[in-house]
């Protein structure tokens, strides 16, 4: 008879003392792990409440401007600093850490219409609106010394926006037509214009760097390569756009805010229709910044509310508001894709969490794996309808909901009329136009 | 599993298993030892690898995948004897498959695609990693083979706990306790913790592996059942008229009356619900979490003292007077399925853990096995006195009661069996039947106490330490304790597949139409009716509602009547064209025409 009968050694699973942690052997056969998939369910629902639960994303409200902000810069290098300009004149320079203002000047009379950190992080350039750019020394002054700037160049017209050059001492900006500056010199060694209009926005491209894009008021986006003397094409849309922001892993995409309520994010390439168009705000959107993953971007909108957009997705996933927060004019993602910073009208920055259920601080790697796994989970059954309405649902003020139904009702009236006008006239007589291919004029070359 | 473990018999657990290295694979065991004297000079060895390449094709597979490293060569100048990953065996491989792979979507859905392809790769490296670590697994199952000419049933108890190492031999004991007798039984989930349910009342706790007892209470009633509850703290009784539920140190905690006459009960431990079957022939779930009653289902078949529940989906299995087995969930006030098994009323039903087999006995004397995926018969025995009680362990041995002898069967739905794996004699009738989980240990209780028999390859030898552990701390019990509740299953997700959740809805639009419809108990989709506008100044006259009533129907009706005009006149068109085609053909003349007149 040969026989042997289950008997485990205690020793083996037990601890030794009590100082040691607990042993846990596994075995994954997937017969002692009944219900698998019913359990990850509940698990991902929990995970899911627990989101909406969790979900505090404002932390800090900057206030000291004695206006609007109206622009904000972030530092190239330090994670903790951030610039802003306001709509008297007055520059300031925050530590994010210690939501203190560290240095205040005033840059111009009139409003700080544009500001860009030089890619060294060593000076930073302003533009107002009496007609100047300035360059500024990133350190404040020493003890006794004036807060003076480093350059000054006085230009012809007003100037509405700037944007420096990714590696070169080169910087454009935008008013009435696109200049192109060297820092050492007081003239603009480019300028283009393309018919009479006045520019918005100017972009450089932050991987092909002599490309840039700008917005100007005549309902176009313009594209310009800085070697060459002329612009290489512009599309013409509905309606105009404010601002635009490349992506910056792809970056021949880029995304514009536009006044009729929706973003654009375009391919450079074909521009004849936007790859994707993101609805959501009910009012115009003023300002947009992409995430430095380039995966999603922040919109901030006159509706009052900041929106959050994957780059790919039509709508939002998820809106910023606060009863105090007025028109957002500025937004920017900070450089570590965990924070996002807000300047509205009532004089404030705002600084919010991207991910609003995220826990800040340092993880311990159990956590870390813990929340990996559910984010997983969610991931997996995000599409069962009672996960979905969980994750979906968004409290948002009234005249904000009020409006968006509006505008849902609108939609779909103007839908319908569409509709009958294409029933009772001939076939093919009214074309089907795609959501996509509405809001685009035409593309000249 | 992993290796025969007949080396390990006589060290099985004192002191550290002492075994040769395993290679990975066994048959290549020699030749790769070879290789490594022959390694020496290294021609010889490139020839022995030239051989093993003409061998077999997958190792030359093996080879090719390993000809990246080729250029590695230890700095002796030797080649790696066994290059790239070790081979897992195929049948471990599927022991973890969950799913088939799934059809790639036709078209030009990339990214659909690219996600496709990544997710199947996680989970093919997920699957490789688990097949893996199976070779790691500490503990190898029981078994008992007999010498030659001896049959395993004729080895009696004694001997086999004589010859085991003295604690597994201490599991193998009697508890005579003719007072109160016979006895119900049921161990815990993690199988330290046995509960004992006498008919006269006599209720005990006992930490069987160190005989210790938790608690003794008599309840003053008759008991018909016993059941521990998700941990070993609190376990439910089943008396004369109510269901009571009782802590660990038999205090009572709860007398239930919205349970009453309950003769049989499961619990499902993932959904925290304890199933009663009562005398009035009603099935009844409680909620043991909150403590609420989720359904009461009236099945309006009699009194149901058969009942198991499937572990793989927690289906509640009845068996009935007339020969039917039923299958029911919470969700639905009517079975689910119902199968006629025997003719004769239904003794005794169980189902295996993968949720593939039940094993039912009747009062037909048979043994019957079926495929309740399929819920077709595969195998009939003929048990000359009929087994009252069945039992399924983890691995598969069925153990049935006839009268005052347990016998053990093995591979009961793979081979038709003759004899018995192991057959014990009680001293009177068996009342309860239960496998010790992770144990090789077989609780029986019967009218003149509890005998735990040994039953060796009974048990899944390798527990997993977070979900049933053993061994666990009370501090483990806690933190396990708060997990299984946070992912606590609702009863409205049992059904017969559980795995249904993670699968694509493809319910047509058609259908999910009709079932909101049903839900609300209207169509939110169906037109309005026209109801045509009060007009004053005699304007809304009977006439002339009538006609406006007709002008707004000629407009639902416009597309249709487009319709059918169009294809009127497309059949119009293809009449004509067929009948100038006949035209045609007549116009010719053949070779008849001349004989008309």
């Amino acid at each position: 008879m040969k026989v042997k009968v289950l008997s485990r050694n205690p020793d083996d699973y037990v601890r030794e003392t009590k100082y040691d942690i607990q042993r846990v052997p596994r075995n994954y056969d997937p017969t002692l792990h009944p219900f698998e998939v019913c359990r990850e369910y509940t698990q991902a629902l929990n995970s899911t409440k627990l989101d909406r639960v969790f979900a505090k994303p404002f932390l800090a409200s900057l206030d000291g401007h004695r206006d609007g902000v109206n622009c904000m810069a972030k530092h190239t290098s330090s994670l903790s600093t951030l610039l802003s300009g306001s709509c008297d004149g007055e520059v300031k320079v925050w530590n994010l850490t210690k939501h203190e203002c560290v240095r205040t000047l005033q840059a111009h009379e009139g409003f700080v219409r544009g500001m860009v950190v030089r890619h060294c992080g060593t000076s930073f350039f302003t533009v107002g609106d009496d007609k100047t750019i300035k360059q500024w020394k990133m350190e404040a002054p020493g003890y006794g010394e004036e807060e003076e700037p480093l350059n000054t160049i006085l230009g012809k017209t007003v100037f509405t926006g700037l944007d420096h050059h990714q590696k070169d001492a080169v910087f454009a900006t935008c008013g009435q037509q696109v200049d192109i500056w060297d820092e050492q010199r007081s003239s603009p060694i480019r300028s283009f214009t393309w018919g009479v209009d006045s520019f918005s926005a100017v972009r450089f491209n932050p991987v092909e760097t002599e490309l840039l894009a700008s917005c100007a008021s005549d309902r176009s986006i313009v594209l310009y390569d800085m070697r060459e003397s002329a612009p290489l094409k512009k599309v013409i849309m509905t309606m105009r756009s404010n601002t635009l922001c490349w992506n910056p892993m792809e970056a021949y995409h880029f995304t514009c805010s536009n006044e009729d309520y929706n973003l654009y994010t375009y391919d450079m390439r074909y521009l004849d229709r936007p790859m994707t168009v993101h609805m959501d705000h009910v009012s115009a959107v003023l300002d947009v910044d992409y995430s430095p993953t380039g995966k999603e971007f922040v919109s901030a909108s006159f509706d009052k509310t900041v929106r959050i957009f994957p780059k790919e997705n039509g709508h939002s996933r998820e809106v910023y508001h606060t009863k105090r927060m007025q028109h957002v004019i500025c937004v920017k993602w900070s450089a570590d894709n965990k924070y996002i910073l807000s300047g509205s009208d009532e004089m404030n920055i705002r600084l919010w969490k991207a991910n609003a259920s995220e826990k800040l601080g340092v993880l311990a790697p159990r956590e870390k794996q813990a929340s990996n796994y559910s984010q997983k989970l969610k991931e997996k059954f995000q599409h069962h309808p009672q996960i979905r309405r969980i994750a979906r649902h968004r409290h948002l003020p009234k005249n904000i909901f009020h409006e968006s139904k509006e505008l849902r009702i609108m939609k779909e009236a103007r839908r319908r009329k569409e509709r009958n006008v294409r029933k009772h006239s001939k076939p093919g007589a009214v074309p089907v136009v795609s959501e996509k291919e509405k809001h685009v004029v035409t593309v000249v070359k | 599993m992993a290796s025969p473990g007949e080396a390990t018999v006589k060290d099985s657990h004192v002191g550290k298993k002492k075994k040769p290295p395993a290679r990975y694979w066994p048959e290549q065991q020699k030749e790769g030892k070879d290789d490594n004297k022959v390694g020496k000079n290294e021609e010889h060895a490139e020839q022995a690898v030239e051989q093993e390449e003409q061998k077999t094709q997958k190792t030359t597979k093996r080879k090719q995948e390993g000809g990246e490293r080729d250029g590695k060569k230890f700095i002796s100048g030797k080649m790696d004897p066994f290059p790239g990953p070790a081979r897992i065996p195929e049948d471990r491989i599927n022991k973890f498959k969950r799913k088939d792979k799934t059809k790639k979507p036709r078209g030009s859905h990339y990214k659909l695609k690219d996600m496709i392809s990544r997710s199947e790769k996680a989970s093919e490296m997920a699957q490789k990693q688990a097949a893996r670590f199976d070779l790691l697994l500490p503990e190898d199952a029981g078994f008992l083979e007999g010498d030659e000419d001896e049959d395993t049933c004729t080895i009696s108890q004694e001997d086999i706990a004589d010859a085991v190492d003295i604690t597994a031999g201490s599991k193998y004991f009697n508890l005579k306790l003719s007072q109160f007798g016979p006895y119900r039984v049921d161990y815990s989930k993690t199988g330290r913790h046995l509960v004992l349910g006498g008919r006269r009342g006599h209720v005990a706790c006992i930490d069987w592996q160190s005989k210790q007892l938790m608690c003794e209470i008599n309840v003053m009633e008759s008991v018909n059942d016993v059941k521990w509850l998700h941990s070993e703290a609190m376990y439910a009784v089943a008396q004369k008229k109510w269901l009571y539920i009782y802590d660990s140190n038999g205090i009572e905690l709860h007398c239930i009356r919205k349970f009453n006459d309950v003769l049989r009960m499961q619990f499902l431990p993932y959904h925290f619900l304890l199933a009663t079957a009562s005398a009035t022939g009603f099935l009844q779930y409680l909620d043991v979490s909150v403590g609420k009653e989720v359904t009461a289902i009236c099945t309006k078949t009699g009194r149901l003292d058969v009942m198991c529940q499937n572990p793989h989906n927690a289906i509640i299995h009845l068996g009935h007077h007339n020969g039917t087995v039923t299958l029911w969930s919470p969700n639905q006030k009517e079975a689910l399925v119902k199968m006629l098994c025997h003719q004769g009323g239904v003794r005794s039903v169980t189902v295996d853990k993968t949720g593939t087999y039940m094993v039912t006995s009747g009062m037909d004397k048979k043994l019957k096995v079926y495929d309740i995926r399929t819920f077709k018969p595969l195998k009939s025995y003929f048990l000359p006195a009929g087994a009252s009680c069945l039992s399924l362990s983890q691995r598969g041995l069925l153990s049935a009661a006839t009268g005052d002898i347990v016998q053990v069967y093995r591979d009961v739905w793979s081979s038709p069996v003759t004899k018995p794996y192991m057959a014990h004699r009680v001293p009177r009738t068996v009342w309860g039947l239960h496998f010790c989980p992770f144990e090789d240990v077989l609780g029986v209780g019967h009218g003149d106490g509890f005998t735990s028999m040994l039953v060796p390859g009974a048990g899944e030898p390798n527990f997993d330490g977070l979900d049933a552990n053993p061994f666990r701390s009370a501090k483990q019990r806690q933190e396990w304790e708060v997990k299984a509740l946070l992912e606590k299953i609702q009863p409205e997700l049992i059904s017969l597949n559980p795995t249904e959740l993670g699968q694509v809805d493809r319910a047509s639009f058609a259908q999910r139409h009709q079932d909101r419809v049903q839900a609300l108990g209207f169509d939110p989709l169906a037109k309005e009716k026209f109801i045509p506008k009060y007009k004053t100044k005699g304007r809304s006259s009977a006439g002339g509602v009538e006609r406006r009533k007709k002008q707004v129907a000629y407009e639902d009706q416009r597309d249709v009547i487009k319709k059918t005009v169009e294809t009127k006149m497309k059949m119009e068109k293809e009449r004509k064209q067929k009948e100038q085609k006949a035209t045609v053909f007549s116009s010719q003349r053949s070779a008849l025409d001349r004989f008309k007149k």
